[in-house]
C-alpha cells in the first residue's frame, strides 16, 4: 500500500476517534468548571466576553463542592466500586472454570461451546435483565415455584436490592470473563500441566500453581473488562436495584435528566474517569502490548 | 483420575450454560402465555404476538432501530477495517501507542459517560455552529460509530494476524501491482472479519439504550428506550413477545454469519 493510502487508514479513524471521543471528553471537563443555570442549555459559559472588549474567564469549581458537600455521591462511589469488584470476582469463580472446561473439551468441539458463551452476549441486554425482573419479582416465577412446593410461606424478597444487582451484572457480563481466559488458556503450552502431573503434582494444585499463572493475562483482561463498566453501571442499578441501591452511574444519570444539573453530571463524569483511569489505563496497555506486531 | 480431573469443570460449565439461557428460555416460553399477568401460566396463546405487530409505536420504534444500527454498522465497518489493518499492518507508526489506546479506551468506557460527554460536545456544536440544530437519528448514529468501530478494528486486525502472509508477498513477488493484491487477495481473506464486525456493530447499537437516550432528541424513541420505558412499569407480556421475536432474529442472523463465514473459509483456504 503507499504512503498515501497508509496514512488515510490511519488519520480518517484517528480523527473521528478525536473529535467524538477525545474532544467530548475535554468539553465535559470544562463543563464541570461552570456555574449551574436554568438557562438552556443549563450551565454558564466560561470564557465570557468582558464590557471592555476582552475575554474573561471565570471557572467555577462549585460543582466539585457540590460533590464534597453531599455524602451520598461519595457512598454512590463506594457502593459502584464494591459492587463491580464483588460481581467482578463472582465473574472469575464462575468463569475461570468454564473457560478451563471449554479448553478441555474435544477440539472440534470447543467452537460451538465458545458460541454458546458469546450467543448471550449477542441478545439484547435489557432483555435479558427483563429476563431476570420475570425471575425474581415477588409475584415472579421462582418465589411461585417455592410457595407452591411450599418451600417457603410468603415471597422471598429477591428482588429491589443489592443481591439481585450482583447477579444481574455477574449474568450480564459473565461472556467477557469467560472469552478472555479461554483465549488465553488456548495458547497456553499444555506440556507443562502435563509435566506438573507427571511429577505428582494433583489437579487442583496443578491448576493453581501452574495453569492460573500461565493464563494470569486473559484473567487480568476479562476482570477489566468485567470490572470497569460495572462500576459504571445504570440499567441494572435502576431495573434491579432497590431505593438505597447506590451506585454512581445511577446518580449519574438522576442528576442528568431529573435534577438537569449539567454542570453536577459533568463534575460526577470527571471523578468517576478519575477514580477508573488506572484500571482504563492498565486495560490499554494490555491491548497495546498483545497486540505488538 | 482423568475422570475426576475432567468431570468437575465439565459439570460447573453445563451449570454455568444452565445460568446463563434458564432466564431466556422462561422469557420465551412465557412470551406463550395467555394470561395478562407475566408470571402466571394460563394457558397458550399467541395473541400478544399480534399485539406486538399490531402496536405503532413498536413498529416504528424497531425500524428506527432497524435504520440507525445499519448505518452506525456501515460508517463503523468503513473506519474500524482501516484502523485494524493499521494495527496489525503498518508496524511501528508513530503514534501507534496513542491510536492503540485511543480505539482500546472505549471497549471498557462505562456508557453513561460515553453518552454524556457525546451529548455535550453535540450540544456545544450547535451553540458555536448551528449544527446539529436537532438531535435525533443522526445524533445517535455518531455516538454508535464512535464506540462500535473499535470492535470493527479489533476484529479485522485480529484475522489479519492469523493469516499467512505469504500469500499476499508471494503475488507481489510475482508482479502484482499492491491494490490488486489488496482487491483479490487480502480483502477476501479479511471478507468474514468485516463480515462479523458489522454484524457486531448493528447487534451494540440496536441494543444500546444509554448512550441513545443521552444524544437523542424529542422525536426519535428508538426500541431499546421503548421498552426501557414500558419495563420500569413493570413487567408486560408484550415486551415477552417482543424479546422473543428479537431473540429469533438475532440467533437467525447468528447462524447465517457463522455459515457464510464457513463457507468463505473453505473457499479461501
Amino acid at each position: 500500500m503507499s504512503g498515501r493510502h497508509r496514512t488515510l487508514a490511519i488519520a480518517a479513524p484517528f480523527a473521528w476517534m478525536l473529535t467524538f471521543f477525545v474532544a467530548p471528553l475535554a468539553i465535559v471537563l470544562k463543563i464541570s468548571f461552570s456555574e449551574s443555570t436554568a438557562e438552556r442549555p443549563p450551565y454558564a459559559p466560561l470564557f465570557e466576553m468582558g464590557t471592555d472588549g476582552g475575554i474573561a474567564f471565570q471557572p467555577s469549581v462549585s460543582a466539585y463542592l457540590l460533590l464534597l458537600s453531599d455524602s451520598l455521591y461519595f457512598y454512590a462511589f463506594l457502593g459502584s466500586l464494591r459492587i463491580a469488584a464483588v460481581s467482578t470476582f463472582v465473574c472469575l469463580l464462575i468463569g475461570l472454570p468454564m473457560a478451563y472446561a471449554i479448553a478441555r473439551s474435544r477440539p472440534e468441539r470447543r467452537n460451538l461451546l465458545v458460541l454458546l458463551v458469546m450467543l448471550p452476549f449477542w441478545t439484547s441486554f435489557l432483555i435479558r435483565v427483563y429476563a431476570w425482573m420475570a425471575l425474581l419479582k415477588p409475584t415472579g416465577i421462582l418465589n411461585n415455584v417455592l410457595i407452591s412446593l411450599g418451600l417457603v410461606d410468603e415471597p422471598l424478597p429477591l428482588m429491589n436490592n443489592d443481591f439481585a444487582v450482583h447477579l444481574g451484572i455477574v449474568y450480564s457480563y459473565l461472556p467477557f470473563m469467560v472469552l478472555p481466559i479461554y483465549a488465553a488458556l488456548e495458547k497456553m503450552d499444555w506440556t507443562l500441566v502435563e509435566a506438573a502431573a507427571d511429577l505428582g503434582c494433583r489437579p487442583l494444585r496443578t491448576f493453581f500453581a501452574v495453569t492460573t499463572p500461565l493464563c494470569w493475562h486473559g484473567i487480568a483482561a476479562g476482570s477489566l473488562l468485567v470490572f470497569i463498566p460495572a462500576a459504571g453501571e445504570f440499567v441494572i442499578p435502576d431495573l434491579l436495584g432497590g431505593p438505597d441501591t447506590l451506585m454512581v452511574g445511577r446518580v449519574l444519570w438522576t442528576e442528568f435528566f431529573i435534577n438537569r444539573d449539567w454542570p453536577a453530571a459533568a463534575a460526577l463524569t470527571i471523578a468517576m474517569l478519575s477514580v477508573l483511569l488506572l484500571p482504563i489505563l492498565a486495560f490499554q496497555r494490555m491491548g497495546v502490548d498483545t497486540d505488538r506486531p | 483420575m482423568t475422570a475426576v480431573r475432567v468431570g468437575f469443570p465439565r459439570i460447573l460449565l453445563g451449570l454455568g450454560y444452565a445460568f446463563l439461557y434458564a432466564p431466556i428460555a422462561l422469557l420465551v416460553i412465557y412470551s406463550f402465555n395467555e394470561s395478562r399477568l407475566v408470571t402466571v401460566w394460563g394457558g397458550f396463546s399467541t395473541r400478544w404476538y399480534g399485539e406486538v405487530l399490531a402496536n405503532e409505536r413498536i413498529v416504528d420504534a424497531a425500524w428506527l432501530s432497524l435504520s440507525i444500527a445499519a448505518m452506525s454498522a456501515t460508517v463503523a465497518v468503513l473506519l474500524g477495517t482501516p484502523a485494524g489493518f493499521a494495527l496489525a499492518r503498518f508496524g511501528r507508526f508513530s503514534g501507534r501507542t496513542v491510536f492503540a489506546g485511543l480505539l482500546a479506551a472505549p471497549l471498557v468506557m462505562p456508557e453513561v459517560i460515553t453518552g454524556l460527554s457525546l451529548l455535550l460536545l453535540f450540544v456545544g456544536l450547535e451553540e458555536s455552529i448551528g449544527w446539529p440544530n436537532e438531535r435525533g437519528m443522526a445524533t445517535i448514529v455518531i455516538a454508535h460509530v464512535s464506540f462500535t468501530m473499535p470492535y470493527v478494528a479489533i476484529v479485522v486486525q485480529a484475522r489479519l494476524a492469523g493469516f499467512d502472509r505469504n500469500l499476499e508477498e508471494a503475488a507481489l513477488d510475482l508482479g502484482a501491482r499492491p491494490l490488486a493484491v489488496l482487491r483479490s487477495i487480502t480483502l477476501p481473506l479479511t471478507a468474514p472479519a468485516i463480515v462479523a464486525g458489522w454484524l457486531l456493530s448493528f447487534t451494540l447499537s440496536f441494543d444500546d439504550l444509554v448512550i441513545a437516550s443521552f444524544v437523542t432528541g424529542p422525536g426519535a424513541t428508538t426500541l431499546p428506550m421503548l421498552i426501557f420505558s414500558s419495563v420500569r412499569l413493570g413487567l408486560s407480556p408484550q415486551i415477552n413477545a417482543l424479546a422473543t421475536m428479537m431473540l429469533v432474529a438475532v440467533s437467525l442472523c447468528l447462524v447465517v454469519a457463522a455459515w457464510m463465514m464457513g463457507r468463505r473459509q473453505t473457499v479461501s483456504s
